[in-house]
């Protein structure tokens, strides 16, 4: 009885029924987390669907359904149904390939729905020498037995293409494993090592550090090992005012010393000791770096000032600041500076965020440019299993390609002796692709009498 | 000449060979049939002169990219994958009056892009995130796959429309006798959502690949990737159907539709209905 119930199980998970089950399952609750919107905080739900509903969405989970309990036992369940149908229908291909084409009855080509028979003059080790050379200038490589009086030659091609679909379903698992590898929830609850695989964010005001990031959903704190250093931070934009680039250039400090200073782009990430650096966000601050330089001497100041302070560049007696700001939103277009080297009245001017200007005072000429703090929005990611992912996506092509382009292909010819001359008989079959076959088989033959 | 006016000869040609093609299936006249693959592969042609152009102005123009980057362009391309896959099956199997089914596909995306108040024709500046090599890989291997379903889509149309004249025993001058061999219409309805299912996987590779690129995360059950995802499930599932449960004919020929509807919700409803990363695909 507990056999029996094991081998139902077994049999349930073996089953193509199961599979296509399953993938329509797969597909009908898929469609679920697109309708309704996902990872929102419950105020969002209720306010929605109202609390009742809310409620329910949160018990069952829809709110974050792909990583639902329910939803990784189907892909559970799936996975199990492919490796057990794929391992009950593997020896199966094996026999198949194993199968000796010699070990056939010459009659039964005469069944094959692809066959022809041809009668040559001459003796039939003639005709057989004809066969052999046919075979050879084609590449078929072929065996031979003498059967029933005369000669059976066999060959085939592509034999291991039957094991296309079979890469294809290994290659889904390939792709499940490493997503599992890859997994932040996998690297907290069962690894117990969330620096094992992370997903998450820092936001870096320019000429400033950050050694840690803070994970996704958790909030928590991940200590880096080393430390992200924002140079400066810049958008770009084309004439039609559309952002053209977001561009970080940033330096990584490692061991208290710079270990690289690199620009970070979207579509342009930076990854150091396998910690992926992502361009996804900025924030404008209203605060300035402003730069000062006397012509005659070469001497520079930099600052980072707040608008309404009167800063000091101490040895060369220049007090200044801002008094005034023009802008959209929280993005700053002009500044009005105060500035004065303690002799005669103070410069008042307005200048863009950004452009130089040239400032003439008693004491000599000074350029003077502001720019406007902003911080740099970096995703961080660490996923170790997105190798195992790419290798499983490139498997599953070639697998595709295999099951779906290539065929397996045999061939027979049997000659036989008959009333002074000699009667050959072709036989070829193909698993997939037939009518190609059958082309290339009534050509193949078409060379015989060449 | 501009790109605008070649795409506007285009859908010209187009709408005429959809009538063409429309034609030889009611009034079985050959010569008809002929005007009409004349006309679509002029129309090919054309397109394939439009697309260059448009690629080579955006250049002009100081932005440049490939014309693959919003609704209207994608639109275009469909229309374009679609046309120049029908063409080569009706070359290689010689089976004209498909074409009344499959054209007028290609021509309501024509005449959409042209006309539709949604659409924006403008060459716009490409936006950080689109500005990837990955663009046209993804966008390419998609579209393949999406012309092949369409023209799947348009093959079990035509096999039920087939199927409920023979049930009727009619004869032989009725409206859908010139179809192919029901037998035919089947296997190559297999044959194509074969070839889409092979583009659609790579299209979804493609694009898992860039969003680990740009976004730091090659799969984050967005709307656009769940429905890609769901259609491929649809065709994976239609193929093992018939691989290992011998499904044929009617069944097949249904879940080819609703694989082609599936696709569609994929390329538009995400894009009107639902929000999303793939957001700039909308206008």
């Amino acid at each position: 009885m507990t056999t029996q119930k094991k081998n139902s199980i077994a049999a349930l998970f073996a089953s193509v029924q199961l599979a296509l089950f399953l993938l329509f399952l797969l597909a009908a609750t898929s469609i679920i987390g697109t309708l309704i919107p996902q990872n929102n905080p419950q105020g969002f739900y209720i306010e929605k669907f109202g609390k009742k509903t809310a409620d329910l969405l949160h018990i069952l989970d829809i709110t974050d359904m792909y990583n639902s309990w329910w939803f990784l036992t189907l892909l559970g369940f799936f996975s199990i149904n492919l490796i057990v149908c794929s391992l009950e229908r593997i020896p199966q291909v094996i026999r198949t390939i194993r199968k000796d084409g010699l070990a056939i009855q010459p009659e039964q080509l005469e069944k094959f729905p692809l066959h022809t028979e041809k009668i040559l003059n001459g003796s039939s080790a003639d005709a057989a020498e004809r066969v052999t050379s046919l075979f050879n200038a084609q590449g078929w490589k072929y065996r031979h037995t003498e059967k029933n009086g005369g000669q059976l030659f066999f060959a085939e091609k592509g034999a291991w293409t039957r094991f296309g679909v079979y890469v294809v379903h290994v290659s889904i698992l390939i792709i499940l494993a490493g997503a599992a590898v890859g997994s932040t929830i996998v690297a907290k609850k069962i690894l117990r090592n969330p620096h094992f695989a992370f997903k998450g964010s820092i936001m870096i005001p320019e000429t400033e550090s950050a050694d840690h990031i803070i994970a996704f959903k958790s909030g928590t704190r991940l200590d880096l090992g080393f430390s992200v250093h924002c140079d400066s931070f810049t958008i770009e934009y084309y004439p039609n005012g559309m952002p053209k680039t977001y561009r970080s250039k940033v330096t990584v400090i490692d061991g208290g010393k710079p270990a690289l200073s690199t620009d970070i782009e979207v579509n342009r990430p930076l990854t150091y000791k396998g910690v992926t650096f992502y361009q996804s966000s900025y924030q404008p601050y209203q605060d300035y770096i402003v730069s000062l330089k006397k012509k005659a001497t070469g001497a520079e100041h930099t600052e980072v000032i707040a608008p309404a302070r009167q800063m000091n560049w101490q040895p060369e007696n220049i007090s200044y600041g801002i008094i005034n700001r023009e802008g959209q939103g929280e993005v700053t277009r002009r500044l009005k500076i105060w500035f004065t080297d303690h002799k005669g009245e103070p410069s008042t001017f307005w200048v863009g965020v950004g452009q130089e200007a040239m400032i003439e005072r008693p004491t000599g000429t000074y350029s003077f440019q502001a720019r406007q703090l902003y911080a740099t929005g970096l995703q961080a990611t660490k996923d170790p299993g997105v190798w195992l992912v790419y290798s499983g996506c490139l498997l599953m092509l070639v697998g595709l390609f295999m099951a779906f382009f290539l065929s397996h292909r045999k061939l027979y010819a049997f000659v036989q002796p008959l009333e002074g001359q000699s009667r050959i008989l072709f036989a070829g079959e193909a698993n997939k692709n037939k009518v190609g076959f059958s082309d290339k088989f009534a050509e193949l033959i078409s060379k015989l009498d060449k | 000449m501009n790109s605008s006016q070649l795409f506007g000869i285009t859908m010209i040609a187009y709408l005429l060979a959809a009538a063409c093609y429309l034609g030889l299936v009611i009034f079985k006249n050959q010569r008809i049939g002929l005007i009409g693959m004349l006309l679509a592969l002029g129309g090919a042609i054309v397109q394939t002169a439009a697309l260059g152009l448009r690629w080579y102005e955006s250049y002009q123009i100081g932005i440049g990219h490939a014309p693959l980057t919003n609704m209207y362009e994608s639109l275009v391309f469909f229309a374009w994958c679609t046309t120049i896959f029908y063409l080569f099956l009706e070359y290689r199997y010689k089976a004209r009056v498909m074409g009344a089914f499959v054209m007028p596909c290609s021509a309501v995306a024509m005449a959409y892009a042209s006309f539709s108040t949604r659409m924006d024709d403008q060459i716009s500046p490409l936006i950080p995130a689109l500005q990837s090599n990955w663009l046209i890989a993804h966008v390419v291997t998609c579209f393949i796959g999406y012309g092949a379903f369409a023209v799947a889509g348009a093959l079990g149309m035509m096999y039920l429309l087939k199927l409920s004249t023979e049930n009727k025993k009619a004869n032989p001058q009725a409206l859908f006798a010139s179809l192919p061999e029901l037998k035919v219409i089947d296997d190559l309805t297999h044959k194509t959502i074969v070839f889409g299912f092979m583009w659609l996987s790579a299209g979804i590779i493609t694009g898992a690949i860039w969003a680990n690129e740009a976004w730091g995360t090659y799969w984050s059950w967005d709307p656009k990737e769940t429905w890609s995802i769901i259609t491929w499930f649809m065709y994976a599932a239609t193929l093992h159907a018939r691989f290992t449960r011998g499904w044929r004919g009617r069944r097949i020929a249904w879940l080819a539709i609703i694989g082609f509807l599936a696709v569609l919700f994929t390329y538009f409803g995400v894009n009107f209905f639902l929000s999303g990363l793939h957001s700039y695909g909308s206008s």
